[in-house]
C-alpha cells in the first residue's frame, strides 16, 4: 500500500483556524487535540487523502469527532471520516484486509456498485459472516470496471456513524473527456444522536424531525392566496389520506449536520483549481437518509458519468443526487477566485457547502436555501383513499394469484417483446394482492408514470437547468442486447405513521428471496406507492434503466424512485449468488424495505 | 366439425390462460417471438465454474439480520396536570405500547387525586392488532380501583386514526353481574405553529345499568372535554395550559347532586406532556 505524501499546502488553514472553526467539526484525536481533516493534509491537488495500490489495510474503529459543540464517537476507517478514498485500477486484483478494532460490534464493508463474487460483497448473513471484533477479513477480487463508486458498512447503523468513503477506479483506457485535475466530494449527514434512538423516535412519532408541517398560519395564507374553497379542498384531500405534503425527508437538519468531505459548512472544505483548467468533480452521496440538490453558482456543470458509468455529456446548472448515487461533472472555473459548492437537502432544512478556490481561505457567497415546495398531485399519482385502493386490489387479485406462485416474490409475467405495452405503458396501475387491506401499506399509486424528465419536487420551474434522468444516456450501447424474457414488478410500500417500509407490503423478515436464473435478462418494474423518494440499489449486477419506449437508456447501480413513479430497468443475471436489493435510505432498509435476490443456475 | 370445435377451444383456452397467467397486467401474446429473444447476448454470459459456485453460496449463512421485525415501545404521559379550583387536584392519563408494527401490547392508565387522596384510578391492559391501514382492534381487561368498590371489566375496542387525523378510541366493556360500559374518546392536534399545538379532546361514557356504589346511573354518564395548548420544547417535553369542562349526565348527575356534589365543573389546568 502506498500512501500519497501529505505535505501541508502553502497557505493552508492554520491549526488556529481550525480551533476557531470548530463548528466545522471533524475528526478529533486525543483529548481536544484537533487533527486536520485529510483534505487539509493532502499536498497534491487531489484534495482528499487517498490510498492507492492493490493491497490495502483498513482498520475499523472508534474515533472521537465534533461536528457540533459536542464530542461524539464515530465509527471510522483508519480514524478518518469519511473513510480514506481508495484508488484502484481497472484490471488489477485488489486485496483489502479489513480489521475490526471495535470492542463489541461486528462490522463489514460493502463495495457499492462494484461487480464481484458474492462472497466479497460484504453483506453479513448473505455474502459472509461479517467481521467480528478482533478479526481481519481479506477481500480479494478482480476489478472489472472503472469510475466513481463508494464503500460503506452494511452492519447495523454504522453507515450513519461515519463508516463510508469514496472508491475511485482509474480506467485502463483514458476517459472520453479531458480534465486537468479532480476532486472527490463525499456528501453525508451526521447526527449527534445515537442512530438507534433516531430510528426509535421515528417509530414512535414518524414526523419527529419535520419542523415544517403546515400550520394554522399556512391555512390562512393559502386562503388569501387561492381562496377558501381551494384551500379547504386541498386540506380535505390530504386529511382524507392522513398524509402531509411537507413530508420530504424523515430525518432533517433538526438533528443532522450536513457534511462535505467530513466538513460542516462552517469548516469550508476547499478544493483548489487553477483558473481556466477543467476540473472533474466526483460527487458521492454517502448519506444515510439525505437527498441533496447540488449547484455551483456561477458555473455550468457538465455531467459526464452517473454511478461510475460514462454518459453522453449534458450541461446543467443543478442536479439532485439520491442517497448512494454518484455523479461526475466537469467544471471550468474562471473569472472568480472562489465558487461555492452548494448542496441543499431536499427538504431545505439545511445544506452542505464547500468552496472551489484558487487558494485556501477564500469563500464565495453561500446562497440562501430555496423556498420549500410541497408535494403535489403530480408527486402523488395516487389514491390514498381506502375504498379506491381496495377496489384496485380486487381487480388485481385474480390475475396476480394465478400468475405468481409466490406473491411475496414479485409478480412474474411474460415480457412483451418490444416492451411498449405492459411494462412501460401501464394505464391504470394494478397492485399486488399482498398490499390489499395491509396495515403496512398506507397508500397506492393510481396512475404512476416514469417521469424521467421530471426534476422532482423542489426543483421544478426554478429557472435553472436541472438534470433529470431523461438527460442521462449511457455512452455505451446496451451491452447485452437481449430483450428481457420476463418482467418482475415490485411495489415500494410504506406506512408513514408506523414508519414501516417494505416491498409489496411485505417486510424483509417475512419475505421470500426473489429468484433469477443465471444468464437470464429480466425487466424490473418498480412502482412507488409511497409519498417519499426511495433510492433502490441492487447488489452485484447493473440496473439498466429503460427509457419511455422500454429501451436501454442508462446504466446505474442505484435507481431513484420519486413518489408516484413507475420506472423500469433491465437486469442481466450474470452474477451467481445471494444479493441484497434494497432502499438505500438506511432507516427504510432497517425497517424492512429489503429483499434478497438469489441468482441460481 | 368436431375437430374444428376442438381447435377453436384450444385457441380460446390458450388465449385465456395466457391472459390470466400473465400477472396483473397481461400483455397480448406476441404473434411471433422476435428474433432478438432467441439471439445470444452480445456480451456472452460466462460459463459457471466450481469456484464461482463456491464463492456464490458460502456455507452457513444465517440470513441478513434486519428487516423490521424489531420490538419498539412508547410511553406517553399525554396528561399529567394540576387542575385549578381546589388545591391538590391532579390528573393523569398515560398510554404505553410495546411491540411490532402489527401487534402491540397497550397499557392505558388514568386517574385523579383530590387533596392528596386518590379519587379515581383505573388501568387497562390490551392486546392490539392492526387490521387495516388506520385501525387496530384491541382486547383485554380493565380494572377500576377508585372510587368505591373495585370493578373488573373485559374490554374490546377499536382505535386508530380517522380521516383528518382525528385520533379515536372506542372501547366496550363487560363486567361482573352483567354490567356493560362504553367509552369513546376523540383527540385532535391543531398546529398553531410547529411547536405550539392546540389539542382538543372529548370523552363520553355510558353504562348499561346503574352502579350506585360508584355513583353511576344507567345511560350516558359523563362528558369530559378539554382544550390544551402545549409548547414543544422538544417533541418529548411540552408544558401546557388548558381548560377542561366535565359534566355528569342524567342519572349519574342526579346521584352526584344527591350526594351534594356539582354535576359539572370547568377548570383551568397546567401540565406537562412527555413521552419516551
Amino acid at each position: 500500500m502506498k500512501k500519497r505524501a501529505f505535505v501541508p499546502p502553502a497557505g493552508g488553514p492554520s491549526r488556529r483556524a481550525f480551533v476557531k472553526g470548530m463548528a466545522a467539526g471533524g475528526v478529533l484525536t486525543g483529548l481536544g487535540a484537533f487533527r486536520a481533516p485529510l483534505w487539509a493534509q493532502a499536498g497534491s491537488r487531489q484534495a482528499t487523502g487517498e490510498l492507492t495500490g492493490t493491497t490495502f489495510d483498513l482498520r475499523i474503529g472508534e474515533t472521537p469527532v465534533a461536528f457540533t459543540s459536542r464530542t461524539r464517537t464515530a465509527i471510522t476507517v483508519n480514524s478518518s471520516l469519511p473513510a480514506p478514498t481508495l484508488r484502484w485500477r481497472e484490471g488489477d486484483r485488489v486485496t483489502l484486509r479489513v480489521s475490526n478494532d471495535l470492542a463489541h460490534d461486528d462490522t463489514s464493508i460493502h463495495w457499492h456498485g462494484v461487480l464481484l463474487p458474492a462472497n466479497m460483497d460484504g453483506v453479513p448473513g448473505l455474502s459472509f459472516h461479517g467481521i467480528r471484533p478482533g478479526e481481519t477479513f481479506s477481500y480479494q477480487f478482480d476489478v472489472k470496471q472503472s469510475g466513481t463508486y463508494w464503500y460503506h458498512s452494511h452492519s447495523g447503523f454504522q453507515e450513519q456513524l461515519g463508516l463510508y468513503g469514496a472508491l475511485i477506479i482509474d480506467p485502463i483506457r483514458p476517459a472520453p473527456f479531458a480534465y486537468d485535475s479532480e476532486h472527490v466530494i463525499v456528501l453525508s449527514d451526521w447526527t449527534d444522536e445515537n442512530p438507534e434512538r433516531v430510528f426509535g423516535k421515528l417509530k414512535k412519532q414518524s414526523d419527529y424531525y419535520n419542523r415544517n408541517k403546515r400550520t394554522l398560519g399556512d391555512f390562512f395564507a393559502d386562503v388569501r392566496r387561492q381562496g377558501l374553497d381551494a384551500t379547504l379542498a386541498d386540506r380535505k384531500m390530504w386529511g382524507e389520506m392522513r398524509m402531509s405534503p411537507t413530508d420530504l425527508a424523515d430525518v432533517t437538519a433538526a438533528t443532522y449536520t450536513y457534511l462535505m468531505n467530513g466538513t460542516a459548512p462552517a469548516g469550508n472544505w476547499t478544493g483548489l483549481f487553477r483558473p481556466g483548467e477543467k476540473v472533474r468533480l466526483r460527487f458521492i452521496n454517502g448519506s444515510a437518509m439525505s437527498y441533496f440538490d447540488i449547484r455551483i453558482p456561477g458555473l455550468k456543470m457538465t455531467v459526464v458519468a452517473a454511478d461510475g458509468q460514462y454518459v453522453h455529456p449534458v450541461s446543467v446548472d443543478e442536479f439532485r443526487i439520491a442517497v448512494a448515487e454518484t455523479f461526475d461533472v466537469i467544471v471550468e472555473p474562471a473569472g472568480q477566485e472562489a465558487f461555492t459548492i452548494f448542496a441543499q437537502s431536499i427538504d431545505r432544512s439545511g445544506f452542505a457547502a464547500g468552496t472551489l478556490a484558487v487558494r485556501h481561505g477564500l469563500r464565495a457567497p453561500v446562497p440562501d436555501l430555496d423556498r420549500r415546495q410541497l408535494l403535489t398531485t403530480t408527486d402523488m399519482a395516487m389514491s390514498h383513499d381506502g375504498m379506491a385502493g381496495h377496489d384496485m386490489s380486487k381487480m388485481a387479485a385474480a390475475p396476480a394469484a394465478a400468475g405468481a406462485a409466490d406473491p411475496h416474490a414479485g409478480h412474474n409475467m411474460p415480457a412483451a417483446p418490444a416492451a411498449t405495452t405492459a411494462a412501460t405503458n401501464p394505464g391504470m396501475q394494478m397492485h399486488p394482492e399482498s398490499e390489499r387491506g395491509n396495515p403496512l401499506v398506507d397508500g397506492q399509486a393510481m396512475s404512476p408514470m416514469a417521469r424521467l424528465d421530471d426534476p422532482g419536487v423542489g426543483l421544478r420551474d426554478n429557472g435553472r437547468k436541472v438534470l433529470t434522468y431523461a438527460d442521462l444516456r449511457s455512452l455505451l450501447d446496451d451491452p447485452d442486447g437481449r430483450d428481457p424474457s420476463r418482467t418482475i414488478e415490485l411495489h415500494l410500500t410504506g406506512h408513514m405513521e408506523k414508519f414501516a417500509w417494505s416491498f409489496d407490503g411485505v417486510k424483509f423478515a417475512s419475505a421470500q428471496p426473489l429468484e433469477l436464473k443465471y444468464g437470464e435478462r429480466v425487466r424490473i418494474v418498480l412502482v412507488n406507492d409511497t409519498m417519499m423518494s426511495h433510492p433502490i440499489h441492487l447488489h452485484g449486477m447493473w440496473s439498466d434503466v429503460e427509457n419511455d419506449a422500454g429501451e436501454f437508456q442508462v446504466r446505474k447501480h442505484t435507481v431513484d424512485m420519486p413518489p408516484g413513479t413507475r420506472r423500469t430497468y433491465r437486469v442481466r443475471a450474470d452474477a451467481l449468488g445471494r444479493w441484497a436489493f434494497h432502499c438505500h435510505l438506511l432507516l427504510h432498509m432497517e425497517a424492512g424495505m429489503f429483499r434478497e435476490v438469489k441468482v441460481v443456475e | 366439425m368436431s375437430r374444428a370445435l376442438v381447435a377453436f377451444f384450444v385457441v380460446v383456452v390458450t388465449a385465456v390462460c395466457a391472459a390470466t397467467a400473465g400477472g396483473q397486467t397481461p400483455p397480448p401474446p406476441p404473434p411471433s417471438p422476435p428474433p432478438t429473444e432467441q439471439a445470444p447476448p452480445k456480451q456472452p454470459i460466462p460459463p459457471v465454474t466450481d469456484a464461482d459456485r463456491a464463492a456464490a453460496f458460502p456455507q452457513g449463512m444465517a440470513g441478513h439480520s434486519m428487516g423490521g421485525e424489531g420490538i419498539n415501545f412508547m410511553v406517553l404521559f399525554d396528561r399529567a396536570e394540576w387542575q385549578g379550583g381546589r388545591a391538590g387536584h391532579a390528573h393523569w392519563d398515560t398510554k404505553t405500547w410495546i411491540g411490532g408494527d402489527i401487534n402491540r401490547l397497550w397499557i392505558r392508565a388514568d386517574g385523579e387525586t383530590d387533596d392528596g387522596r386518590i379519587e379515581q384510578a383505573s388501568g387497562e391492559v390490551l392486546w392490539g392488532h392492526s387490521f387495516s391501514r388506520w385501525w387496530d382492534v384491541v382486547a383485554g381487561a380493565r380494572q377500576d380501583f377508585r372510587p368505591g368498590p373495585g370493578r373488573t371489566w373485559a374490554a374490546v375496542g377499536l382505535q386508530g386514526l380517522a380521516p383528518y387525523w382525528f385520533e379515536v378510541e372506542a372501547t366496550a366493556y363487560v363486567g361482573e353481574g352483567g354490567r356493560t360500559r362504553l367509552r369513546l374518546e376523540v383527540e385532535y392536534e391543531l398546529l398553531l405553529t410547529n411547536k405550539l399545538i392546540l389539542q382538543p379532546v372529548v370523552e363520553v361514557e355510558a353504562f348499561g345499568k346503574a352502579d350506585r356504589a360508584r355513583g353511576i346511573g344507567a345511560g350516558l354518564s359523563s362528558l369530559e372535554t378539554g382544550l390544551r395548548l402545549r409548547y414543544e420544547l422538544r417533541r418529548e417535553l411540552a408544558p401546557y395550559v388548558g381548560v377542561t369542562w366535565d359534566r355528569k349526565l342524567f342519572g349519574t348527575a342526579d346521584l352526584a347532586r344527591a350526594a351534594g356534589q356539582n354535576a359539572g365543573a370547568g377548570r383551568l389546568t397546567f401540565g406537562l406532556r412527555t413521552w419516551f
